[in-house]
């Protein structure tokens, strides 16, 4: 069954052939995937989905990847949602849900939107594929281009934390590393994109990359028993995930995977270092993002010019969520206020989502019964340098191998 | 692609632009005469956005790029 129908610009309606291309010519606004829905809605259900593989491609019909298409994958998705009971005990949440995308194979989210993207590529006869990327991404991209046999080449701002960068290295792709940040690499990858036969994951072909965070949402609502929570609390970047949360909550509704009509708020977090859509969100103009000069250690999330950002602004008011942000202090107490209660670690820009959900909780947004889910989205081996200069040993002690020095130095 | 135009301002700079491909200014101006949300322009690399947008002055070797926006990762 051929099942997409072929892209269209969510601002004008315009309508193009499936390809790869991003931009609309009439008006410059991004394109998504359309899908036929009629043929879908005789095949879509809970029961298909839960004889799926235990991965995000037990959602494969909701995905941009024809059936005959073999898929470029290493089991990513299906992660952890886990009830986090000491961590909703300390903030009054009695329903507090994590889903740890930390678990996926290169330990962050951007393995659903890479397997998708080099799925479509090599179907498509792409042989390079790209990226410009704050870590994670070139991290996937890396990872999965090896998989797959396909040359690669990652770009990224020169001064990545080290941790991101040995772990994108390893799987020997070419690396260009750019004395610029995110928004200058990425200018400098589209302008790139006349010259070169490759697949950027996140530009050219980025209606079909961004579908894979669909994936994230369809799962939490499978992994709460088929429903929906009360609220969502969601990492901003480009703000490219967010909006596709939003369908994927309108295409389980639509499909008739969930019952109820009540849409979950959605609500975004930022670092205040790089907080654009926060900005705008909280002017009289939320439609209007201007962009800023980041400055935040949560780098992943660091994208001054997010052009998904009016877009979650409006998702945010039709949902009833919000958009909050933290200072570098909140964000590494967010991180380790997660790992002292669930014992999960996340990175910088998960301790700008926990950061969030504590200082939601603590201003008295929820009464206590809600079911909030936090999205983890990546691992904090990715920024360990953050906590190696913050005094991460306060209770670590040195003593010689005798029970004496063991009595001297131990406190029990 | 790379065009010459005559201008001392972004603004003016545009306007030289749709006189030569009538229309063009529509594709990045919104009706109030604002940059449109998807289009961003760099004066010598800089985000005019960044900076005092349309009204930026222009000389001899400044260079304008003009790119839709890209975003994520």
């Amino acid at each position: 069954m051929a099942k997409l129908l072929g892209l269209k610009c969510r601002e004008c309606g315009a309508e193009y052939e499936l390809q790869a291309t991003h931009v609309c010519e009439m008006c410059f606004g991004p394109l998504d995937v359309v899908y036929d829905h009629a043929a879908l809605k005789k095949v879509v259900t809970r029961e298909r989905i839960e004889h799926g593989p235990a991965s995000m491609w037990r959602y494969r019909d909701l995905l941009p990847i024809e059936d005959s298409t073999p898929v470029v994958t290493l089991g990513e998705g299906f992660t952890p949602l886990v009830k986090a009971e000491r961590l909703g005990a300390e903030l009054g949440l009695r329903n507090l849900y994590l889903k740890n995308d930390s678990m996926n194979p290169t330990n962050s989210f951007k393995d659903r939107v890479v397997s998708v993207a080099i799925s479509w590529a090599r179907a498509h006869g792409f042989e390079t594929i790209a990226c410009a990327s704050t870590g994670n991404l070139a991290n996937a991209v890396a990872a999965y281009s090896a998989r797959a046999g396909l040359e690669c080449f990652v770009f990224i701002p020169v001064d990545l934390e080290p941790a991101k960068v040995v772990s994108i290295s390893v799987f020997d792709p070419n690396v260009v590393a750019v004395r610029g940040n995110y928004d200058e690499v990425n200018r400098l990858c589209s302008q790139l994109l006349e010259s070169t036969p490759w697949a950027f994951c996140n530009i050219n072909i980025r209606p079909f990359y961004a579908e894979g965070s669909k994936t994230l949402t369809f799962e939490t609502i499978e992994q709460l028993g088929w429903k929906l929570p009360d609220e969502i609390i969601i990492p901003i970047a480009s703000g490219c995930q967010f909006v596709r949360h939003r369908q994927a909550i309108r295409e389980a509704m639509d499909y008739g995977l969930v019952r109820g009509d009540r849409v979950p708020a959605l609500t975004g977090a930022q670092a205040l270092g790089c907080a654009p859509v926060y900005n705008a969100f909280k002017s009289d103009t939320p439609e209007r993002v201007l962009p800023v000069k980041p400055n935040t250690i949560a780098r992943s999330i660091a994208i001054g010019n997010p052009s998904d950002g009016i877009y979650v602004n409006r998702i945010v008011l039709e949902t009833g969520g919000v958009v909050e942000a933290v200072t570098e202090d909140e964000i590494v107490a967010g991180m380790r206020l997660l790992a002292r209660t669930e014992g999960i670690f996340t990175e910088t820009a998960g301790g700008v989502t926990i950061g969030v959900l504590a200082k939601l909780a603590r201003a008295g947004r929820w009464k206590g019964d809600e079911v909030v889910v936090a999205y983890v989205t990546g691992h904090g081996l990715k920024t360990a340098d953050v906590l190696a200069s913050v005094d991460g040993h306060a209770r670590r002690v040195e003593i010689d191998p005798t029970m004496k020095s063991f009595r001297e130095k131990v406190t029990i | 692609m790379t065009v010459a135009v005559e201008a001392t301002d972004l603004g003016s700079a545009i306007d030289a632009l749709d006189a030569r491909y009538p229309g063009f200014k529509d594709r990045l101006l919104d009706a109030n005469g604002e940059l449109r949300q998807f289009v961003n322009v760099y004066l010598n690399d800089e985000d005019v956005r960044l900076g005092p947008g349309l009204r930026a002055k222009v000389s001899d070797k400044d260079e304008i790029s003009i790119v839709p926006a890209v975003a994520g990762g």
